[in-house]
């Protein structure tokens, strides 16, 4: 086949829905923007395991510490699927690592925030995680083959944390006039940055186009955030929290709600690296890097010895 | 209430243990380690919640007079008073270092991944050899306890036991690193063993572990770990002892602010 007719053949496989495979043909812009994809993701799970981290120690029960942990633990998984599948496409976990650990790779903006009080894990699980949802259950079918069955597991437990998510914020909902005072506070703080996790607005995204055109991206950016407030005011409006947005308002209409607008000033500072964590985030992932390379070393060196010691073993037999 | 205060023993080793290990999640030096030491410090979590409910169940049967008598917390004095009934999370979040009866060992730091896997090496074979007799014990909540723990805590040896192996015997760096945490840890592994009067009773009475019978166990599962790890067991022999009756290290209390926080700022509420 020429490369003429092998672009003609992925053409016709995506264009009939059927999964690419890691040993298939793929335009190079393809991979590449599936490792982009991909890595991201997969750095959004471990870098998001850290503000979450934060309350492990202090959860308020012994119940709630056990399902923070479990929970967290569930990103760490979900990070090891996704780099497994961005390995598919030719790259190994270290050099995607030093991606992260040099800036050159991004993650979700939004763990680059502060989690201040306990109602803040409540506030992650609800919005960040239902968000999260919203972008990742049309993944499910995305034209990769290795993506799209990772997330299939990760959406299945991210629907079970956000129902965990929602279940914190409820109690505190439903406790005292301080707990109340507490969620409501852990909404204000969290409600935008959640709604700039679909990230810009469909005129200013560069890779949508591109990115719908081989079906790796299912929805437009704008799609999914409308999406995702018209379902969560619903869901605010049962607990009794509010929302805050001024100009929030149900459009009979268009059948959604209207909102304001996004302070996306806010949120390019955020990627640049002015976040109010940006840089403890990546400094905690590089410590954890670095002082773990004696213990990988000797893991590899171990691995080696006994290797060696096996195939003595075997020479003096035969 | 030496049944009681033997439980809450047991109960406070998992606790805070659990709690230490928990401190790495998501700072571990390999990914499917960390989510593998996670997975441990959820089981000591579980069991400390099993042995706490057993505990309060315990308490709450026990006369108002001799309830006053077990703890020194306010709070919980407070809720005696009021002749309110306890839970899991009042013996865990309301009590202060005296009352809590966990080895010295438990609490030591972190530190690095050399020391922590030191210390659960030492704990998870003592804790295997323990919930093996245990599961004998005529409490019947203790045995069945002890046996849903044995699965969970014959995973945390292996583990533990390979990476003592695998890190001793890995590079000169690592080597020498594991032989300091090993010299370290080793003056917090006699008080395992020590014999307080709840172990004394519990023994008596056919619920209780004979920690003598174990020691020997323990001891030469150690040996030939160590040996295989080409790693050797300190000269110096002292042992630091307290925990076990409440006398700790400064680093309980730094570990109680955290775990207690949110009861102790916020009080009475339900989460």
């Amino acid at each position: 086949m020429t490369v003429h007719s092998f672009q003609e053949h992925f053409d016709a496989k995506i264009d009939s829905e059927v999964m690419i495979e890691p040993r298939d043909w793929m335009p190079d812009d393809y991979r590449k923007t599936l490792i982009r994809q991909i890595s991201q993701h997969a750095h959004s799970e471990i870098v998001g395991m850290l503000p979450e981290g934060n309350w492990i120690t202090r959860a308020p029960s012994l119940r709630r510490k056990a399902v923070l942990l479990a929970k967290v633990q569930d990103e760490g998984g979900h990070g090891l699927y996704l780099y497994s599948a961005a390995e598919t496409l030719g790259i190994t976990r270290d050099e995607m690592y030093d991606q992260l650990h040099t800036g050159k790779a991004k993650y979700s903006s939004i763990f680059n925030y502060p989690t201040i009080t306990w109602a803040d894990m409540g506030a992650i699980g609800w919005l960040v995680d239902g968000a999260a949802i919203m972008n990742q259950v049309p993944l499910c079918r995305t034209s990769y083959g290795p993506y799209a069955r990772a997330m299939v597991r990760v959406c299945k437990e991210e629907s079970f944390h956000q129902r965990q998510g929602f279940e914190i914020m409820m109690t505190l909902a439903n406790g005292t006039d301080i707990q109340k005072k507490m969620a409501q506070d852990a909404l204000n703080r969290w409600w935008w940055p959640s709604i700039m996790m679909f990230g810009p607005n469909d005129a200013d995204s560069p890779h949508t186009a591109q990115s719908m055109r081989w079906r790796i991206k299912r929805f437009t950016n704008d799609e999914l955030r409308q999406k995702f407030i018209d379902v969560t005011v619903e869901q605010a409006k049962l607990i009794g929290l509010t929302v805050p947005d001024p100009d929030l308002k149900w459009n009979q209409e268009r059948g959604h709600y209207d909102f304001g607008p996004i302070n996306w000033d806010e949120f390019w500072n955020v990627v640049k690296g002015n976040g109010p964590c940006n840089k403890e985030r990546l400094e905690a992932r590089k410590n954890a890097w670095e002082n773990g390379a004696w213990v990988r070393d000797a893991a590899m060196a171990y691995s080696e010895k006994r290797k060696a010691r096996k195939e003595n073993k075997e020479t003096k037999a035969a | 209430m030496n049944q009681l205060t033997y439980t809450l023993q047991i109960a406070d080793n998992a606790l805070i243990l659990g709690h230490r290990i928990s401190e790495w999640c998501g700072h571990g030096p390999i990914l499917e380690q960390d989510i593998a030491i996670t997975n441990t410090s959820l089981d000591h979590l579980g069991q400390a919640r099993s042995l706490y409910q057993h505990a309060a169940d315990m308490f709450n049967a026990l006369p108002a007079e001799e309830k006053k008598t077990l703890f020194v917390s306010a709070a919980l004095q407070a809720k005696i008073a009021k002749d309110e009934k306890i839970d899991e999370d009042d013996l865990a979040y309301l009590r202060d270092g005296w009352d809590f009866r966990n080895v010295l060992l438990t609490e030591q730091p972190n530190k690095d991944w050399g020391y922590t896997v030191v210390r659960s090496f030492f704990y998870d074979a003592y804790n295997f050899y323990f919930y093996t007799e245990l599961q004998k014990s005529k409490d019947t909540v203790l045995a069945a306890i002890a046996e849903k723990s044995l699965k969970e805590v014959t995973y945390h040896l292996r583990w533990s036991s390979e990476w003592m192996i695998r890190l001793g015997d890995g590079t000169a760096e690592s080597k020498a690193r594991m032989q300091e945490a090993v010299n370290h840890n080793w003056a917090y592994t006699g008080e395992l063993f020590e014999m307080t009067t709840a172990d004394k009773e519990m023994l008596a009475a056919g619920m209780g572990v004979d920690l003598n019978a174990i020691k020997t166990q323990w001891q030469k599962r150690v040996d030939a770990v160590l040996e295989e790890a080409t790693l050797s067991i300190p000269a110096n022999a002292w042992m630091h002892s307290g925990g076990k009756e409440g006398r700790h290290s400064e680093h309980l209390g730094y570990i109680l602010t955290e775990l207690q926080f949110m009861q102790r700022a916020y009080p009475d509420m339900e989460w």
